[in-house]
């Protein structure tokens, strides 16, 4: 008895002693092995009678146990201190840089026509393109600018040397407003469409670039007016810049091709040096800024675009896109939109996560 | 168009403020440009009484003064001005005002030792005149002490912008018909001064083209005396910005600038003969008074006598027969030409002028014998001298456009409610007449009107474009139906993968140098623009990538580490018809460090070929295109580099795209530093998605697990692994699904004129697992293809 209580508590001390999972092996093998002194002394009481078996066999098993939970416990507390030693060494230095995946990014252009895409679907408007090498007779005849029409000359047009077939002078386009043209010749009325798009003129200084891009705007129908027009202005500022107090002013002007024309001023105030759309021009603070032209489209054009004027009228409009996009997201510089650096791309463009929509918003906030 | 406000109320009887002015002038389509108050410019100079002159104790050509201005103790002012002297009165500018003519801020200073309490000044310096020999002298009445600007009066000068189509507005009167119109006063009407004419027209006129030049009336006056004009007309030219000449030559300008009329003034001895209107002979030559000389042709109108042209018709005059100071009899001119005449001569002859602006939009036809009369006129009143008769050559248009008008137009196109007594007062007030059934006869001067259009205009610019109320569109019912074309959506979702792939969006320019355009021309002959604005933008570009490497170098050259540039924009070539095929293509350049140097990857990295072909598959996959049946092919285009680029394309015709790196040539031609890898998508031969369901086919995943194998081939070292790959992929079509390089290798062990390549080979089996047997003969298969392409297994 004396025995396995000495022996057991020298085997535990071993066992508390180990230092390794080897040496926590070798007092395993030592004890509960198949020749461990335990295991022999459990296999002692097979030759025991009943009587003997019954005084001998709690200390043997209970010594048997005591060593096993020692074992065991001693093995976790050992492979825990290992992995610990382990992970240790495998640390790493987090403030080190990670790869850094470059980040593209959306032009402000085409940032800013996917919102107006997005508009003006709302108010079911569908999106229109045409050539921007045109002829005249898009460009100008049938926006009733005759050869001989004073404000032919006004447009600073691009000329190739080429003729079409039918003898027309080749330019690129000055506007979109060509594209009306084509849109009603195809489609005929009523319709409703904007048309986005580069056009050029031969004019180059601090705010003028010769190729800039435009958004043009067509609603035919039978008993469309200046009324709805405004409301159509209106509506597409309002959501655009996500104001509820964009006040338009509209001015007579002249446009061959729309009659009435009007001239679109939207009020603003100058915040910090950059120009806030919203509120009444003539409020103290405030002013008006030209935004396009626009007005009833003449009767002539409708006729060239194979149209009846007595049963169909409308209006167009022409905006500045590159104009709204510098307004709305605070570019002072035209030139930079053309230069493709990618200091200005990263710091005006967009993410290609901004998608437009009417739920979030079509604008993207800084 | 400049005026100032004194010259306004010549015709215009108002007590409306300039502010309202000029609301009321942007209200009615003639958009204030500006408005300049002189008194604004004249604040701090006042009149000053010069009491005391003595010479400067140090320097000889200065004077100094003791000036009173009218409040304390006189001053003491130091002047260099040869006509300041004891008594006279001028305008002294305080410490504090700011000279006009250079922006210069008068302080209390020190000249050469004597204090100077401000600074007498001369008219130039208070952009009066040009006088700059002394200082202004008032008269003796003066009053002392008062400011400058109210003495000399202040007169504000409005600058507004008038539209092509009124040319009756190109006058002071026509703007003040629309303003009285327009309810800021009354228009008074024009004072014509009187005069008694007598005797025929000693000069003949005569007009050949009775088609370029309707109608020109003459009337000679004889015995005048020019010279400068009086204050008042030089006044009210200054303000429109004229600058003032002789008498003569300022009247017919007033009547220009005052009435839109434009006139001319022959010295009548430098002509012969009889004066006609006729077109120019070819390569008859002209002295203009710009001091130009123009070589004519038969398409324009000159005015000529026996011995020459003297008169670019209705555009310039000519130096040698214009008036002058000696000048004493004139032959005055007031013509009609045909609009689109004087236009195209203009234009032809790159000239432009006051008369060509008002001639070419046109003139009143109904203002030749008034204009001429006024002319006259103000001629002997000013002038004196004796006029003749007029003397008329054809006549102008007379016939007066009727427009059957629906006052119920005003609505239904403009959109606002305007009373039919008020459009036939607006109208009446403009010069309409309004007749039985609402039938509007237009003033010959409205050029413009052409339909009820047009008299809607008038009356809702009149009656107010504020009083337009927005009305909403009607819309469908229900949610907004989608709009976008195809194309459109490609186009969308493209430039946001390639945006989400690293790379930023550019816009660049259409038009190229044309070196850069020949350097990425096809066989076709480039679009070049017949007159453009600089050599750098010239020739339509024929690829996208020119402007991307040209804006990599920019970037290059601002110290930029690496440029990954896309644009999604057309390509212009000419199509049928003489008409352009513009073709949508998404271009990318990669250029500089594709990594920088880094802890981990060591040395900074460029883009290779690879990064270039990675891109172009990854967004042909995003727009659609069917990317596991293209083939890589060659003949990306002589700008790459020949080892180093390829096609994709889908058949053998169909290249959806060409990427690869940057030939050293075209580098050099750029001036760009390489390498520079780029790509170019060709967006319209990406075939258009067939109208698919929104529901996708069922998913049925295979319900044993693939298993892989894998082989190392040595092989010719010319072959494309794509090729094997192909082969080993045929092998086997109904178990191999599919077949991976994972290794290539060539050098120690592999012969020379060989390359090792090795292949993952997935085996998808049906519907029973495979059996050694099964997995012996499909890869005998794979050895037997590569065989066939020289591969050799490796053992």
């Amino acid at each position: 008895m004396t025995d396995i209580t000495s022996q057991t508590e020298a085997a535990l001390a071993a066992i508390a002693a180990a230092t390794s999972l080897d040496a926590l092996e070798a007092e395993r093998l030592e004890t509960l092995g198949k020749k461990g002194w335990v295991s022999l002394a459990l296999k002692t009481l097979g030759g025991m009678s009943p009587e003997e078996r019954t005084a001998a066999a709690p200390a043997i098993q209970s010594a048997r146990a005591s060593i096993a939970d020692a074992l065991d416990a001693k093995k976790a507390a050992l492979e825990a201190a290992a992995l610990e030693e382990q992970l240790a060494r495998e640390t790493v230095d987090l403030t080190l840089p990670a790869f850094a995946a470059p980040k593209g990014s959306v032009h402000p252009v085409s940032q800013v026509m996917d919102e107006l895409a997005e508009i003006f679907a709302d108010l079911g408007f569908a999106v229109a393109t045409g050539p921007e090498i045109e002829d005249d007779w898009h460009n100008f005849t049938a926006l009733n600018m005759d050869e001989t029409h004073p404000a032919r000359a006004m447009h600073d047009t691009f000329y190739f040397p080429d003729k079409t077939a039918e003898g027309r002078e080749i330019l690129l386009r000055t506007h979109t407003s060509p594209v009306q043209i084509r849109a009603m010749l195809d489609q005929g009325a009523p319709i409703r469409i904007i048309a986005p798009g580069r056009v050029y003129r031969s004019d180059s200084d601090a705010t003028h670039t010769p190729m800039f891009h435009q958004v043009e705007g067509l609603v035919i129908d039978r008993d469309i007016h200046l009324g709805h027009l405004k409301w159509t202005l209106e509506t597409f500022f309002k959501a655009f810049f996500e104001r509820e107090d964009i006040t338009l002013r509209l001015r007579p002007s002249y446009f061959p091709f729309t009659e009435p024309s009007v001239e679109v001023d939207v009020g603003y105030s100058t915040e910090g040096g950059r120009r806030v759309v919203g509120g009444h021009g003539d409020a103290p603070g405030h002013a008006w800024m030209e935004l396009g032209g626009s007005g009833m489209v003449n009767a002539r054009v409708l006729e060239f675009a194979g149209l009846d004027p007595m049963e169909w009228q409308g209006f167009a409009f022409g905006l500045g896109i590159d104009r709204i996009a510098m307004l709305k997201y605070g570019m002072n510089d035209l030139r930079a939109f053309f230069d493709g650096d990618p200091r200005w791309l990263a710091h005006y463009g967009f993410s290609p996560f901004d998608q437009p929509t009417l739920s979030a918003g079509v604008g993207a906030r800084a | 168009m400049k005026f100032s406000l004194t010259w306004l109320k010549d015709y215009l009887e108002t007590t409306a403020t300039v502010p309202e002015i000029c609301d009321a002038l942007n209200a009615i389509g003639l958009e204030v440009e500006g408005v300049e108050d002189p008194a604004e410019k004249l604040a701090g100079f006042r009149i000053a009484h010069v009491l005391t002159a003595a010479r400067h104790p140090d320097a000889d050509k200065l004077q100094v003064l003791t000036v009173d201005t009218g409040d304390g103790a006189p001053l003491q002012v130091v002047c260099g001005a040869p006509n300041a002297r004891a008594g006279m009165k001028g305008v002294l500018g305080l410490p504090g005002a700011t000279v006009p003519a250079n922006g210069m801020v008068l302080r209390k200073s020190a000249i050469r030792g004597v204090e100077s309490n401000g600074m007498m000044c001369s008219t130039r310096e208070l952009e009066l005149g040009d006088d700059h020999d002394g200082i202004i002298e008032l008269p003796d009445d003066a009053p002392v002490g008062t400011a400058f600007a109210d003495y000399h009066g202040s007169d504000p000068v409005i600058e507004v912008a008038v539209t092509p189509n009124r040319p009756d507005c190109m006058g002071v009167y026509g703007i003040a018909r629309d303003l009285a119109a327009k309810g800021l006063g009354t228009l008074k009407p024009i004072t014509m001064p009187a005069f008694t004419a007598s005797g025929a027209c000693p000069v003949e006129i005569r007009t050949d083209d009775p088609e370029g030049c309707p109608a020109f009336y003459g009337r000679v006056v004889k015995g005048v005396k020019n010279g400068p004009s009086p204050e008042w007309l030089q006044a009210r030219l200054k303000s429109a910005g004229q600058r003032p000449i002789s008498l003569l030559v300022d009247l017919t300008n007033y009547l220009m600038l005052g009435f839109g009329r434009p006139a001319h003034a022959y010295d009548l001895a430098k002509l012969s003969g009889a004066v006609v209107a006729r077109r120019a002979k070819d390569g008859e030559e002209v002295l203009a008074l710009n001091e130009k000389t123009y070589t004519l042709d038969t398409e324009m109108m000159v005015i000529a006598d026996d011995n020459g042209v003297h008169d670019i018709a209705g555009i310039m005059g000519g130096e040698h027969s214009g008036v002058s100071e000696a000048t004493t009899d004139v032959l005055l001119e007031i013509a009609y030409f045909d609009p689109a005449r004087i236009g195209a001569t203009g234009r032809k002859l790159g000239l432009s002028s006051d008369a060509r602006t008002r001639f070419e939009r046109g003139v009143d036809p109904e203002f030749l014998d008034q204009g001429l009369d006024l002319l006259t006129g103000l001629i002997v009143e000013l002038a004196g001298g004796q006029p003749s008769e007029v003397v008329r050559a054809g006549s102008p248009p007379s016939e007066a456009k009727v427009v059957a008008f629906d006052p119920g137009q005003t609505l239904r196109l403009g959109g606002v409610d305007v009373a039919e007594a008020e459009q036939k007062r607006i109208l009446e007030s403009l010069g309409f007449a309004v007749g039985a059934g609402w039938q509007v006869t237009c003033p010959l001067r409205r050029h413009d009107i052409e339909g009820p259009a047009d008299l809607v205009e008038e009356v809702v610019r009149i009656h107010g474009l504020d009083k337009v109320a927005s009305v909403a569109l009607p819309r469908v019912e229900g949610v907004a139906r989608p709009t976008a074309t195809p194309q459109q959506k490609l186009e969308r979702g493209l430039r946001r993968a390639a945006a989400a792939s690293g790379l930023n969006e550019a816009v660049t320019w259409s038009f190229l140098p044309t070196w850069a355009a020949e350097h990425f021309g096809s066989d076709q002959p480039l679009w070049v623009l017949a007159n453009p604005i600089s050599e750098d933008m010239k020739a339509m570009r024929p690829s996208l990538l020119p402007g991307l490497l040209m804006a990599a170098k920019r970037n290059a050259d601002r110290g930029a580490a690496s440029s990954r540039l896309f644009e999604i924009g057309r390509r212009y070539f000419r199509g049928a018809n003489g008409l352009s095929d513009e073709k949508p293509t998404l271009g990318i350049v990669l250029a500089g460090e594709k990594t920088p140097k880094g802890w981990q990857s060591g040395k900074a990295k460029s883009f290779d070929a690879y990064d270039a072909k990675a891109l172009a598959l990854q967004l042909l996959e995003a727009a659609g295109a069917p990317v596991a049946n293209l083939m890589v092919m060659g003949e990306a285009g002589a700008q790459f580099h020949p080892g180093q680029s390829a096609t994709l394309r889908l058949g053998p015709k169909v290249v959806l795209a060409r990427f690869g790196m940057v030939h050293p040539a075209t580098l050099k031609a750029f001036d760009a530093d390489g390498p520079i890898a780029a790509v170019e998508l060709f967006l319209d031969a990406i075939p258009a998605k067939k109208g698919a369901a929104f529901a996708r086919p069922g998913f049925t995943p295979p319900s044993l697990q693939a298993v892989t194998r894998d082989f190392a081939f040595l092989v010719p070292a010319t072959l494309a692994a794509g090729d094997l790959v192909r082969a080993v992929q045929g092998a086997d079509k109904a178990s191999i699904t599919a077949v991976r390089v994972f290794d290539v290798f060539a050098g120690q062990g592999v012969p020379e004129g060989h390359k090792s390549i090795a292949v993952e080979v997935t085996l998808q089996p049906g519907e029973a697992s495979f059996k050694d047997a099964d997995l012996k003969a499909i890869a005998e298969k794979v050895v037997a293809a590569a065989a066939k392409l020289g591969g050799e297994l490796r053992g």
